[in-house]
């Protein structure tokens, strides 16, 4: 019984907080929308006696990627309001229609399938079900190669992250105006005093000039 | 709760992200609504894993969890980056991958 209070209250939170992503103006506010979602989603994965899983979506996902995105929000800042005319009034009917049709399909697929233990609580599961231990046995026995394929995932994604947003906008212009991008790029070490936090903030125009004055040097 | 109300409300939050990345213009609004949808999949499998009494989909949603980072990563990094090349932050600007 206080389950199903719960699963109410939870199932509640994680649909108002899943509008309010995509209703409210401020990307600010959406995030924190989303981090709302997240922990009643973990309320939902622990009625489910997925505990394991709860505490990574709390810790990884409401804790770690959030705050990546609350960094990214304040970083682009006030471009946030896009310019000229958004979808109009046609195009967001149209988009949720498009939306209720996707519901009204995913109610007919899911609880009109022929499965008959979607009406039960669930199967008897074995004691420790969901638990860190028998998680972490299954990552490290029978899914062991896509917790280590995920691993090489995160590792190319990462890298991939650091190429897009570093210093300078990215892609370096050749002087010809296509940027392009090098592995050599890599290997070569950065002038001196390049790099460091105030002149990703801007304030280092001093460091700038110095910088563009050894680029000439070197190239010339 | 029998397993079908958490499908009813995985169905839900899927359609509500799909309708978020059909309308909103902010990229990194899009984003979130991607997560939406990563999310609605998640609870599914969870619930899934739960009805036959496995962990097999409990392991499945950790690494949609670990894609779903990694694409929040690449995705913001296209972002920052588009900041700084002072392109407009809006997707129906963004056309060409070039530049």
């Amino acid at each position: 019984m206080i389950s199903a209070v719960l699963f109410f209250i939870a199932a509640a939170g994680t649909l108002a907080g899943a509008i309010g992503v995509i209703v409210l103006k401020d990307p600010f506010y959406c995030v924190l929308a989303l981090v709302g979602h997240l922990l009643s989603l973990a309320v939902l994965f622990l009625l489910l006696h997925a505990e394991f899983v709860a505490a990574a979506q709390v810790i990884v996902y409401a804790g770690a990627v959030m705050v990546l995105y609350v960094f990214v929000v304040s970083y682009v800042g006030g471009q946030n309001l896009p310019s000229g005319q958004g979808p109009g009034r046609a195009g967001t009917l149209g988009a949720f229609a498009c939306a209720g049709a996707l519901v009204i399909e995913l109610f007919i697929a899911a609880l009109g399938s022929g499965l008959h233990a979607i009406g039960t609580d669930g199967a008897h599961y074995a004691a420790g079900f969901g638990t860190p231990e028998a998680i972490g046995s299954l990552l490290l026995t029978k899914f062991l190669i896509p917790f280590e394929v995920a691993s090489y995932l995160l590792l190319i994604a990462a890298v991939g992250a650091v190429t897009l947003a570093r210093r300078r906008g990215g892609l370096d212009d050749r002087g010809d105006g296509t940027p392009t991008i090098s592995v050599m790029e890599f290997m070569r070490p950065r002038p001196f005093g390049s790099g460091t936090m105030a002149e990703g903030f801007g304030h280092a125009d001093a460091l700038s000039v110095q910088h563009s004055a050894q680029r000439q040097e070197r190239e010339t | 709760m029998t397993i079908a109300w958490y499908l009813a409300v995985s169905a839900l939050i899927f359609a509500i992200g799909a309708g978020g990345v059909l309308v909103r213009r902010n990229p990194l609004v899009v984003l979130l609504c991607l997560e939406l949808m990563l999310n609605a999949a998640n609870l599914a499998l969870i619930g899934f894993s739960r009805m036959w009494g496995n962990g097999d989909g409990q392991v499945f949603a950790l690494i949609v969890m670990v894609v779903a980072a990694c694409e929040v990563t690449v995705g913001l990094g296209v972002i920052v980056a588009m900041h700084r090349l002072r392109l407009p932050v809006d997707v129906d600007t963004m056309r060409e991958l070039q530049g």
